[in-house]
């Protein structure tokens, strides 16, 4: 049984703001079901005993004295925008329909 | 005489010595990348202004008596997922075409600090998935040592660098494998260190909990020359760890292993290692025996699930830290004709600028995270990954450091493997269990395989924060390996550019 669906592939690449032809869906529903059978082999490991390990080292917040210091000047900060106007990043409409 | 098959320490003596100017040594390999660059195609870009302009500064000072880095006026190609001020970052990948980044990563920082001449951005798989560079969106890398072969990956275009003599150091990343196997496939030398031990300041992420910097050369000394200039603690990584640096160089030059217990894991061995590659990891440790360690056999049983646990902690990582690349601050923007809103900019703009590989990974990372999956994938994943770190504890109780071939087998035919995904993830195999428990790993050359003669890498790994363990015991095996073979592995290397 196919552990994945073209539907869900298209859901997913929504979610994931991918727009995706009707090929690129079909090749791509193909490749994760062969992918997915190859990793729910984890599923035998997992046992109700074993704790979850999300990173290497044992985290914890880091803070630092609450100073000014020297950081990017607007000019910088704006010097890879795809577009910028008056000191902001200007971008495509967001709210309600475009035109 | 050329400069450029030396080692980064003998170019060191020589600049000290001032027989050659930093200035000279640039433009020597400068010359030799013009000359092979175009067959093997290891840089994406090159920086000949800025090179020469530290080159020269480095020559000032050391005119005028001061205290320089070892490494000062060293040549050095850097992975292009790595910041550095007004030179293009591309990651491999058309998102990032034509970013210019607005300040330095902190390992670039470090090596201006130490003098260190960067000569170009190399290139990689894109945003460093793979393990070939087959997947850059600036077309493959090719390996030295036959140009229809891959060079590894991501890092193919940092290790090919060094095995063409284009750079005598590199830097690279390792989330998965990406330093240490095409260090393996072309005959170089690469670490991944301890993870948090180099900062990840200005590395584009592609998995955060597994992603480290680490140093390239092809000598074990000037891995560990190079090592001590990235590594150390950095205010600006909150996972860099706060404590000294282990001593590598000083490790590198011990050559004794007399009485260390070396431990060669079972399951990283056997069915699936190519025939050439276990013979010379079994030569390998002959050596090591010659020099007085003790082999134990030691076994990582949940290692046979590593591969599909890191095949949805990656994905599922990535597909976070990918979710930046959004056309609005910075990168590629598509479709922003006054007739799409900014979500349809957005998905059209990803649609474009992402490669296959990364669209594949994004989407199985967002499906392993979506409600309804989430513990069956990314939560069984995360439980291997503490049953890797306990087989690894158990290990280490036995044995002082861990070895195994580092890849699977020697460096496939570019093309090979491109169409079949999971055969692909299969060449990581090896390395994959050092990142999941963050501890380091070296793989350094063992000969050259008999089916193929093509580079074996012996691949050493030590608990966290015990990086110099390795540079001993891999100084150690280079040294022997030398004194049998009579010269370094290198100097077997084709000639390049003979036309």
């Amino acid at each position: 049984m196919a552990a994945i669906s073209r539907d869900e592939v298209a859901h997913l690449a929504r979610l994931a703001r991918i727009e995706m032809s009707s090929d690129e869906l079909d090749h791509l529903a193909s490749e994760l079901d062969q992918i997915l059978h190859a990793v729910d082999r984890v599923q035998e490991a997992a046992k109700d005993d074993v704790p979850p390990t999300s990173h290497p080292l044992p985290l914890k917040n880091v803070t630092r004295p609450d100073v000014v210091v020297p950081s990017l000047s607007p000019e910088d900060a704006l010097s890879g925008a795809p577009a910028a106007d008056e000191q902001r990043f200007k971008v495509p409409q967001i709210l309600g329909d475009a035109e | 005489m050329t400069n450029i098959f030396k080692s980064a320490q003998e170019m060191s003596s020589a600049l000290v010595a001032k027989e050659v100017s930093a200035v000279d040594l640039a433009n020597e390999h400068f010359d030799r990348i013009e000359k092979v660059d175009g067959d093997v195609h290891a840089f994406l870009h090159l920086d000949k202004e800025g090179a020469l302009a530290q080159a020269r500064d480095v020559d000032a000072k050391r005119a005028a008596g001061e205290k320089l880095s070892p490494l000062a006026g060293v040549p050095l190609a850097l992975k292009d997922v790595l910041t550095q001020k007004g030179i293009p970052t591309t990651c491999g990948s058309k998102m990032l075409e034509n970013w210019r980044p607005p300040y330095d990563s902190t390992v670039v920082t470090r090596l201006k600090a130490a003098g260190v001449v960067i000569l170009g951005k190399t290139n990689m798989d894109e945003f460093a998935m793979g393990s070939s560079t087959e997947n850059s969106a600036y077309g493959p890398t090719h390996n030295p040592w036959d140009l229809s072969r891959i060079p590894g990956g991501s890092g193919g275009g940092s290790s090919a660098a060094l095995a063409a003599f284009e750079a005598p150091l590199a830097i690279g990343t390792d989330t998965g494998g990406s330093i240490r196997q095409p260090a393996a496939v072309t005959g170089t030398v690469g670490v991944k260190p301890t993870y948090g031990a180099v900062s990840r300041y200005g590395l584009v992420a592609f998995s955060s909990s597994l992603d480290q910097a680490g140093p390239c050369a092809r000598t074990v000394l000037d891995t560990a020359l190079l090592h001590e200039v990235i590594a150390g603690h950095d205010p600006k990584d909150s996972s860099s760890i706060n404590a000294p640096v282990p001593s590598v160089v000083a490790a590198a030059k011990k050559l004794d292993v007399k009485g260390m217990k070396i431990g060669v894991i079972k399951e990283l061995g056997g069915d699936g290692f190519q025939k050439g590659v276990s013979e010379r990891f079994n030569e390998a440790l002959e050596e090591l025996v010659k020099a007085g360690a003790e082999i134990v056999e030691v076994s990582c049983p949940n290692f046979e699930y590593a591969l599909a646990a890191y095949y949805l902690i990656a994905p599922s990582e990535a597909s976070s830290n990918l979710a930046r690349f959004d056309s609005m601050r910075y990168g590629l923007r598509v479709g922003d004709d006054g007739s799409h809103g900014a979500e349809e900019v957005m998905s059209l703009t990803r649609q474009a600028g992402f490669g296959k590989e990364v669209k594949r990974r994004i989407i199985l990372g967002t499906y392993a995270l979506s409600s309804g999956y989430y513990d069956a994938y990314y939560g069984s994943a995360q439980k291997v990954r503490t049953l890797i770190m306990r087989d690894y504890e158990a290990a280490f109780a036995k044995a002082d450091v861990l070895v195994s071939p580092t890849a699977p087998t020697t460096a496939f035919k570019i093309g090979e493997k491109a169409d079949d995904p999971v055969a692909m993830y299969l060449n990581d195999i090896a390395t994959i269990p050092v990142n999941m428990a963050g501890i380091g790993g070296m793989s350094l050359p063992c000969g050259l395989a008999s089916e193929d003669n093509l580079p074996v890498g012996f691949q050493i790994m030590t608990p966290a924060m015990k990086d110099d363990l390795m540079y001993q015991v891999g100084g150690t095996l280079e040294a022997a390996l030398n004194s049998k073979w009579g010269s370094p592995l290198m100097s077997q290397a084709p000639a390049l550019g003979a036309k």
